[in-house]
This record gives structure tokens, sequence and C-alpha cells, in this order.
């Protein structure tokens, strides 16, 4: 292996070269920032990298540890001491974290170096990374596409070899979905799972934080380092966290998967469904039961996740007022200017649209209308997949209903962006796991190929069950090993 | 239902200034989301618990021991105007 070769490398792969000392944490980083100066710049993926702070941590590395060593990308909404965390928004512009958030310090717990920070939707609130405030992040597999998001960033520097992993977060598929689109793996844990203490919060009943790599045993190794109960997080479970990577290379007899027919919709394109339903064969192969199975409410599930995800933003996002941090506006005439006008010039229009939304459904007079129905609407979803899962211990599905789109296609209707959710949304809803797996690729009409995603659930707490099922899929085809050829933008 | 959103007021609540092009564009675009969302209103929920969490926990304590956390000047740290290691508020009575 050349050191040009080395960003390729799986964090696994990374990991057994450190450990026999064949190259060294310092020379993994070079060579890493290396890569990032020759191909960033057609990508934008990093908002900003600190090459210095990382070589330091680098030199003391403990490459005995799970992660020694490893640099790790993150979504620019968790906060590491010391580094800006600006969730690619104005009004956070320059913030520097004043502390670490839990799974910062779990990461480095197991040995690896935070390193960059990765662009994303504008408070996680996107399908593109288009929303950001600060770049654009461009699909290593088509330059012309986005790379989805909210966590594009993080999801297109792992599809670049530009990160051994990273990690993002998933309010309503905001890993899973970008993971598709950019070929990667990308895992959603159960809501509590792991700690949201250091996040900056979008949709708290929904946000989980989690890993976007290469492989799904990269996965696995990233779950181990960040999950389990902190207690500055109300909403962490206290539950014992198993090896994530125990079921690794186990089969899948006895294992019965569900293809809810409420997800062979019209509107999904042609390559994905044909994918996707060569992906269930597949796995019918390979050992598992496949069965129909239904989820009657999952027609609704975009509406409660629209209306719940902006009412908790709007409280959310009540706190960015340009007193104690953020952009403050100048010269302002009262109180209520310098809200109003701190709050204009500071968010972006995707956010604002959330706000308004959040806060009218949250109104006086159309609470019960909107929010609480939609609330007790996502028991239902919940119960749906409650149910399910007592027949089954999978769910397979497309990720999104289509490959990566065109810059720009969408940004003009809202609604159009957010009826690409319609797979990912509910498990956010109901609290379970996920995780998306490529599962082939579509010819674009420029005769690009554009990755395709395999969507795998499982209920609340059965990662490792979940993980399983997806490694045994990706052992037995040769999707997760193609790579993009990135060229740079006809001028 | 959808009729019913005057975003220029919900701005107002929200202390959010919008331009009127803003004001225009959302109550376009809002108006088309809350239709789609009308369809909510065909699922029979009655009797059903709201669901504020997919995990509902109750009651989380932990030890109340004091704990080193941030000096006025780390909290400080990121404020635009700040005095006598205090954050500068505008004025809120007349």
């Amino acid at each position: 292996m050349t050191k040009r070769d080395l960003p390729a490398l799986s964090i696994i792969e990374l990991r057994d070269f450190l450990r026999r000392r064949e190259i060294s944490p310092s020379e993994t980083l070079q060579a890493l920032e290396e890569r990032i100066n020759a191909v960033d710049p057609e990508i934008g993926a990093y908002l900003v990298h600190d090459f210095a702070t990382a070589m330091s941590e680098a030199k003391k590395a403990d490459v005995s540890l799970p992660l020694g060593g490893i640099p790790i990308a993150i979504k620019d909404l968790i906060n590491v001491e010391g580094q800006q965390c600006s969730c690619a928004s104005k009004i956070l512009r320059g913030y520097c974290a004043p502390y670490s958030a839990t799974v910062i310090e779990k990461l480095r717990g197991h040995g690896a170096i935070p390193f960059g920070r990765m662009n994303m939707d504008e408070f996680a609130m996107g399908s593109s990374t288009e929303n950001s405030s600060v770049q654009v992040t461009r699909n290593p597999w088509d330059l012309s596409r986005v790379p989805g998001g909210s966590s594009g960033g993080s999801a297109a520097a792992v599809a670049a070899d530009i990160a051994f992993g990273a990690l993002g977060t998933d309010t309503g598929g905001s890993i899973r979905q970008p993971a598709a689109l950019s070929g990667i793996v990308g895992f959603k844990p159960s809501y509590g799972r792991v700690s949201r203490f250091g996040l900056i919060a979008f949709a708290s009943s929904l946000d989980q934080i989690g890993p976007l790599t290469k492989t799904v045993h990269d996965s696995a190794l990233l779950m181990n380092a960040i999950s389990g109960h902190d207690s500055h997080d109300s909403t962490s479970l206290n539950v014992a966290v198993p090896d994530h990577t125990r079921n690794l290379g186990r089969d899948l007899k006895g294992i019965r998967i569900g293809l809810p027919k409420e997800y062979m919709i019209e509107g999904v394109d042609p390559a994905v469904k044909s994918a996707v339903m060569a992906a269930v064969k597949q796995l019918g192969e390979l050992g598992a039961e496949i069965i129909e199975v239904s989820l009657p409410h999952t027609d609704y599930a975009i509406s409660v996740y629209y209306i719940l995800a902006t009412a908790e933003a709007s409280a959310n996002l009540a706190r960015f007022d340009g007193v104690r941090y953020g952009h403050r506006a100048e010269n302002v005439s009262s109180l209520f200017d310098h809200y109003a006008r701190t709050r204009a010039e500071g968010f972006g229009a995707e956010v604002k649209r959330r706000i308004i939304l959040g806060t009218y459904v949250l109104s006086s007079g159309y609470y019960d209308a909107y929010y609480l129905r939609a609330q007790k609407v996502r028991e239902l979803i919940r119960q749906d997949f409650v149910r399910v899962f007592e027949k089954v211990e999978a769910l397979v599905s497309p990720t999104s209903p289509s490959p990566a789109f065109k810059l720009g296609e969408k940004m003009t209707d809202p609604l159009q962006m957010y009826l690409a959710d319609i797979f990912t949304n509910a498990a956010n809803l109901a609290g379970i796991c996920g995780i998306s797996v490529p599962c082939g690729f579509v010819q674009s009409k420029n005769g690009k190929k554009l990755p395709i995603g395999l969507q795998l659930l499982g209920k609340a707490l059965d990662e490792a069950r979940i993980l399983q099922i997806a490694h045994a899929y990706e052992q037995s085809t040769d999707w997760h090993k193609a790579r993009p050829a990135i060229e740079p933008i006809a001028a | 239902m959808a009729s019913e959103l005057d975003v220029a007021y919900v701005a107002q609540l929200a202390r959010l200034q919008l331009t009127a092009e803003e004001t225009e564009l959302f109550q376009k675009q809002l108006g088309d989301v809350l239709k789609y969302a009308e369809k909510l209103k065909e699922v029979n929920a009655e009797g059903v618990d709201a669901a504020a969490h997919a995990v509902p926990i109750f009651n989380v304590f932990r030890a109340d021991e004091p704990c080193d956390w941030f000096t006025a000047t780390e909290a400080l740290s990121n404020a635009s105007r700040q005095a006598n290691n205090l954050f500068i508020v505008t004025k809120v009575v007349e």
C-alpha cells in the first residue's frame, strides 16, 4: 500500500495497519490532509479542519485503543471544545464551542481524533445540504448533483475518501438519505441509545447522532464507541450496550424480514425499485424469510413529521436571540426589533420557513388541530411498528425514492423536498433504529453511476441484529467496494 | 385549515422580521404544506394518547452534586457584547 492509497482504507483496515505499526497516526493524518487538499475543492465537504491540532493529538495517539489514532469527521452541529460549531448558519458564524459533546468525549476515550467540521443543511433542516449558509457540497459520483442531506458533508467526505468515517445526525433521515445518495453506509441508532448532550438541537424528540462509514463493520465499531447512558441527557436510556460487532458474520437463517406493502408506492424511481427488489431476493438467498407486512399509517408519517419537527424546532431555535452567543443585529430601536432583526439576519430561508410553520402549529387555536393531532397519529405510527416487529426482525425498503437529484432541482418547492423523506421519517417518529447500505447503481443520462441505498429498519435497541443483516447483505455484494472517479467540473 | 395561516402575524409571534417577498412566498409554500397535512383529519385518533416521545421516560434524576462548570469568562466567550463580566442586553423596560 502506498501513502496515496491510505485514505481509501476502511476504519478496520486502517486500524490493523496502525496496530501492526506499518503506518503511524501522524502519517495517516498527513495522507488524509493531502487528499483533502487535492479533492475537497471539488466536493466542498469540509467547512474547516484544524490540521495542527489534530496532528498534536495524532502524535500522542494510543493505537491499542479500539479507534486509536483514527481521524473521524464531525458534522458541524456537534460541539468539540475549542472548535467552531456553526450548524452551517450565519447566526452561529464564529461560534467557538466551550465544551465537548458526550459523543466526542467517548470517541476520544476510544482513541479517535475528531477532525474537521462537516457541511450540512443549516440546523440540519434539509435533504440536500443546499441549505448551508456557507457552501455547496457536491456528490462525489456526479458533481452536478447533491450529496443528500442534512449530513451531506459527512456523507460526501466518506464517499470521496477524504474521511475514514464521520458522525452525523438523523432527525428524519439525515444520516440514511445522504448515505444512500452518496453510496456509503449510514446508521441511525434507536432514540436514546446515543447521548445528545452537546448536540445543538433541531427536534429533540427525533434527533439521534450516528455514524456514516464505508462499511457496516465500521458503523458497528463507531456505535460501540458512542453508545451508552449519559446522566447529562435525560432522554438517554440507562440500558446495557451490547457489542455491536457481536453478530457480524452470522448468517440470516431464521431471520424474518418484512416488506411493507405501503412502501410499494408510485413515484419510486424504477431503477431504485428493481435494485431494492434484487436486494430483497438476495436477502432471501442468504437464508432470510421474506414476509409481506403492513404499516397502515405510513401515508401520514410525512405530515406528522413536519408538524412535530417544526414545532420542536421553533421552540429550540427560540434561544438564538443574539445576546449570549451568535449574530446580533446592530442599531436596534427596541427589544422586539433586536430579536426580530437578529433572527432575520441570522437564519436562512428554510429555517425561517420551519420556524413559521412550527410556531403556527403550536399557536393558540391551532394547537389541537395540528400539534396534538400529530402527536396522536405519531403514537399510531409507533404502534404499527411495535405490531409488525412481533412478526419480523427487520423491515426492508428503499432509503430514498430516487437517486441523487441535481443541485437546485428541488430548492423552489419545499413540499417536494419534504416528500423525499417518505421512507425515513417514520423510524424517527417511532424511535427505532435503521441503516442504509449500498445496493446498486442507476445510470444517469450523462453516463454517471448514481448509488442506490437499501434501508433496513429494526426494533428499538435491536441495533446488533440490524447490523448483522446489513453486514450479511453487504458482504454478499460488491456495491460497497465501488468508488467514484472524481473529475473536475467542466468550466 | 390551511387558508387560516397568516404568515405576517405568526412571524411576529416568532420574533422574526420577514420581507414582503418572504411573507408572500412562505404564505404560498406553507399553504401547500398545510394542505398536504390536512390528510391527518382522515385518521381516527379518538382515545389515542398523544406521544411527545417515542420512548416515554419520566422523572429522570441524577445526584445533585456540585461540580466545576463554566467560569464567567468562558460563559461570556461567545457574547457579542459584554461588560463587567455580564451580558449586555437591549433595554427591556422603557
